[in-house]
């Protein structure tokens, strides 16, 4: 059905999970009450296996059936490993194509494959990018099976290609950069150690440490979106967050502060598709 | 310099002067490494990818919200962390942003302020997850800060402000401070965290006032529990 993840049986990924939660019942008793019911949700979910399981095997599925115009499959897209090798592509992305000359993530490369491969224009083949309950994307799905064929492996993005050491750099500027009408950036929450968010613990993602724990288990099912979102997915809402404008997608921006992310966060293993709040 | 900035001028120093622990508790620790710069090439880059990566298809409004004035420009090129120079250069233009309500006073509403710290809503724009139409933009001043402790729900990237009147006085001196640093927190501390809510406008100046009082009552939760 899908690869085996080493080492983590589903009850112990369980028991990982709410202990990672734990954080929610820090505090007082109040804040314990409302965290509860938000844990007793997980446990629920748990329960049967994370639901991204089942996006994962429609990814699969997505990326053997030939599809497009030019009624093809994606096994012959070139993830970065070379054709049709889907297994550790994940845990290595960004990377520079040489083929398209960007530095390009999942998202974005799936969507070149789709174009080049299947004969999709740009616009089909971005149209229907995110998920919503009731409404799945093929795109998420595709990246969710990507995603999962990485399980149990390292984060490597070293950058050594100067074109991938430059996006380091470009979105270490991203990440610093503050605009909008709260003076916000990445760093004002997740540039320091040891603080939150009302209760939500912040990652302090310019440091390995923090980007691992935040890196590793993407893409992830969202307890509370009812859907897996991808990283694509995550940092534009970030944005939104920040009361920046909506960004394209797929958006040289996001792959820039992934690369910037995926960089500090190599050496970590990826636990995907994880699960959250 | 008019006679208005001036008279700001002293009263900040005087508060300042004042408060030193009130006027700096706010402020981020000083990052350990040296302000670097960061290399103009790589800034022109970096700007062309990032404004060339937003949807052009939205109000013009809305991608103005990216723009950059000398304050988030400076900054954003130091890490938040720029030399001293640079540093007071950053503050004594943003004090002199600072206005005052019509009406002058400082101290409004508590319970209207509570209401303004409680909420983190307003704002949000975009096609995927916008407010809806004439929402009322919060202060959310709870996401970083602990004010009254029955809230819980409190961050932490701000300093605690339970008791702030109880413990800073309740003169008209710290309401003032209060209301500056409301309004535009970098005129303090350049690069802080804290957005500038009077100088975005994102509030008025008597719902900065009411916050004040949520800050400075003696009735409010903040200082009575």
């Amino acid at each position: 059905m899908r690869n085996q993840r080493p080492g983590t049986p589903n009850a112990a990924r369980a028991w990982l999970m709410a202990g990672s939660l734990a954080f929610l019942a820090t505090g007082s008793a109040l804040a314990q009450d409302k965290s509860m019911d938000e844990i007793a949700k997980y446990r629920e979910m748990l329960a049967d296996g994370n639901p991204a399981e089942l996006i994962e095997m429609r990814g699969e599925e997505l990326w053997k059936t030939p599809r497009g115009p030019k009624n093809v499959s994606l096994e012959q897209c070139d993830l970065g490993l070379g054709p049709g090798k889907v297994e550790g592509a994940y845990a290595q992305l960004p990377r520079y194509f040489a083929d398209t000359g960007k530095v390009m993530d999942v998202e974005s490369r799936l969507v070149h494959c789709m174009q080049t491969l299947q004969g999709y224009s740009f616009a089909e083949a971005t149209k229907n990018w995110y998920s919503k309950p009731g409404k799945e994307s093929d795109l998420v799905a595709l990246v969710t099976w990507i995603g999962g064929q990485s399980n149990g492996q390292k984060i490597s993005v070293p950058a050594k290609h100067p074109k991938e050491a430059e996006m380091v750099k470009i979105g270490e500027y991203i990440f610093h950069r503050r605009s909008g009408p709260q003076d916000f950036g990445c760093a004002i929450c997740h540039g320091q150690d040891g603080v939150r968010i009302r209760l939500q613990d912040l990652d302090n993602l310019s440091q390995p440490k923090g980007a691992q724990k935040a890196m590793r288990t993407w893409p992830s099912y969202r307890v509370s979106q009812g859907t897996v979102w991808t990283m694509q997915r995550r940092l534009i809402d970030c944005m939104r967050q920040a009361r920046w404008p909506e960004q394209k997608f797929p958006s040289d921006a996001v792959v820039a502060l992934e690369m910037y992310l995926q960089n500090k966060a190599t050496g970590g293993v990826l636990e995907s598709p994880g699960i959250k709040r | 310099m008019s006679h208005h900035t001036l008279r700001l001028l002293a009263a900040a120093v005087a508060v300042s002067t004042i408060l030193p622990l009130a006027a700096h508790a706010a402020d981020k620790a000083p990052a350990a490494a040296k302000p670097a710069k960061a290399d103009p090439a790589l800034v022109a880059k970096a700007e062309k990818l990032y404004l060339d990566s937003f949807d052009p298809d939205q109000p013009r409004t809305h991608l103005d919200r990216l723009k950059q004035d000398e304050a988030m420009a400076l900054c954003s090129q130091y890490k938040d962390n720029p030399p001293a120079a640079v540093r007071a250069k950053i503050e004594k233009a943003q004090l002199e942003t600072i206005r005052f309500p019509v009406e002058g006073r400082l101290v409004g509403d508590w319970k209207k302020g509570e209401e303004l710290a409680s909420s983190g809503r307003g704002g949000h724009i975009g096609k995927i997850q916008p407010d809806p139409k004439g929402t009322a933009r919060g202060g959310n001043c709870y996401a970083c800060h602990q004010l009254a402790t029955k809230e819980v729900a409190y961050g932490t990237i701000g300093p605690s402000l339970h008791n702030f009147a109880k413990v800073r006085g309740y003169g008209e001196d710290i309401a003032r401070y209060a209301y500056m640093k409301v309004y535009n927190a970098q005129a303090f501390s350049a690069c802080t965290n804290m957005p500038r809510f009077g100088y975005h406008a994102w509030l008025t100046p008597e719902q900065i006032a009411d916050i004040v009082a949520f800050l400075m009552d003696p009735e409010s939760p903040v200082n009575k529990d």
